[in-house]
Formats: C-alpha cells, structure tokens, sequence
C-alpha cells in the first residue's frame, strides 16, 4: 500500500531533490528496500556493505523508532509517515 | 566552498572552549548557492554522548528534529554540523568518516590546552571513500 517516506536534506540529492517519495510495501524493510532500489545513490548511505541499516541512520514510523517496535518488519499503513533521521556522530579518533 | 560570517566563526570557537576538555557539537544554518554553502547562524547543540564526551559527540534524532525544524521556521536549511577536537588535530577521523552523509559541511575545530586553533570544514565523498576538504571563507 502506498506509504509516505520523509527524506532528510543531505539525501534528496539522491532523490531528484524530493523532500518525501511514496512507495509501496507492507513493511519498514520492504519500503526502505523499494526506495534505495528505486533511488540507487541512496543505497551505501543507508545500509552497510552486508546490507544492515546504519547505525546512525534511525527510521521512524509516525513517532516510533523502529528499532523500539518490529524493526524492518514493523508493519507499515498507508496512512504512515517514514522518516529517515540521521543521528549525527563524531569524535576524534 | 564554506562561508561563514565572522559571528558564527566567534561562536564556534567560544563553545569550544567552554566545553573544553570534552567535545562540542553544534548545526550549521543558511544556504546553499551553486557551490558554496553560505552559513547565516550556528545553533549550539548539546553532546549528549554520555559515556565518553573528550572524544565523541553524539546528536540525537530528536535534537536533529527540532535544528531541522528551526530551520523550515525561518526558510533556511541544515548546512552541517561542527565539532571540536580536544587536544587534537582538526582532522576528520575514522569514525567522523563512517557517521557522516553527502552534501554536507563537517566543521572541526582544533583546541589545543583550552584554546581553539585550527577549523577546517570537509565534505564526504559520494562513494563514502573519503572527506574532501573545503576551504573555509569569513565574511561580515
């Protein structure tokens, strides 16, 4: 069903300068999956070479992280919003 | 390229030291025109890494809400980020480079003892190889 997914400002540049897309997909995982599929650029900014989601990339379905709900299983309506809200990390070494 | 005015380049510098020995963190607001990103403010964020504040710096999501929402408020964008150095070169390290996203400005700033030296400002790599550095331009 076709799910709202927010893009946050570094990443629209990969996305045609789209500030939102909407996709289809049951799940977290199958939307973010159609989306890096769809904008390709996107892919090694979100997940690690084996595929995992990045540890600074955090995704919420309305206000819930997903990693305090299902996941990339966590199930998504059509009336959602995903946002990808980077957590912004450093340090000198 | 990066332009930032004299205000915002003083006030970088005076957060750093104040949090000196730990690390500072902070979000760069203004526009990008062809190139260059010009910065119109800095907004002082909180590091909220808890377990070890001298070498990392963490802004949480929500924090990264409220800047991103800051910004729509006065039609301006996210920039970038900056942060200190403790005691060490203003040279992005490894884990700088693993957290960082395209399209951005990451201004470090060196302290050294207390006192800020250096600020660079780098831009990640579309295939996340690596920083290329920018040149920092002030401005009144």
């Amino acid at each position: 069903m076709p799910t709202t997914v927010l893009i946050p400002t570094p990443l629209r540049g990969f996305t045609d300068k789209k500030a939102s897309v909407v996709l289809d997909g049951e799940t977290v995982g199958e939307l973010l999956e159609q989306l890096a599929s769809q904008y390709s650029g996107l892919r090694r900014h979100l997940f690690t070479d084996g595929g995992e989601l990045r540890s600074f990339v955090n995704v919420y379905v309305n206000d819930e992280d997903i990693r305090s709900l299902q996941k990339n299983k966590t199930p998504v309506r059509e009336d959602d919003v995903v946002s990808i809200i980077p957590a912004i990390a450093g340090g000198r070494f | 390229m990066l332009k930032l005015n004299h205000n915002s380049l003083r006030r970088i510098q005076l957060h750093a030291m104040r949090t000196y020995p730990e690390e500072c963190c902070g979000v760069l607001l203004g526009k990008g025109e062809g190139n260059a990103r010009i910065v119109r403010s800095v907004v002082e964020l909180r590091n909220q890494n808890d377990a070890n504040r001298e070498r990392r710096f963490l802004v949480t999501p929500e924090d990264y809400r409220k800047a991103e929402e800051q910004a729509q408020r006065e039609g301006i964008e996210i920039l970038g980020f900056y942060h200190s150095h403790p005691d060490h070169p203003a040279a992005p390290s490894q884990f700088d480079l693993e957290h960082a996203l395209p399209n951005w400005s990451y201004v470090i700033i060196s302290v050294d003892d207390g006192v800020p030296r250096a600020m660079t400002s780098w831009s990640l790599q579309h295939d996340r190889s690596h920083f290329e550095q920018e040149k920092i331009e002030a401005y009144h």
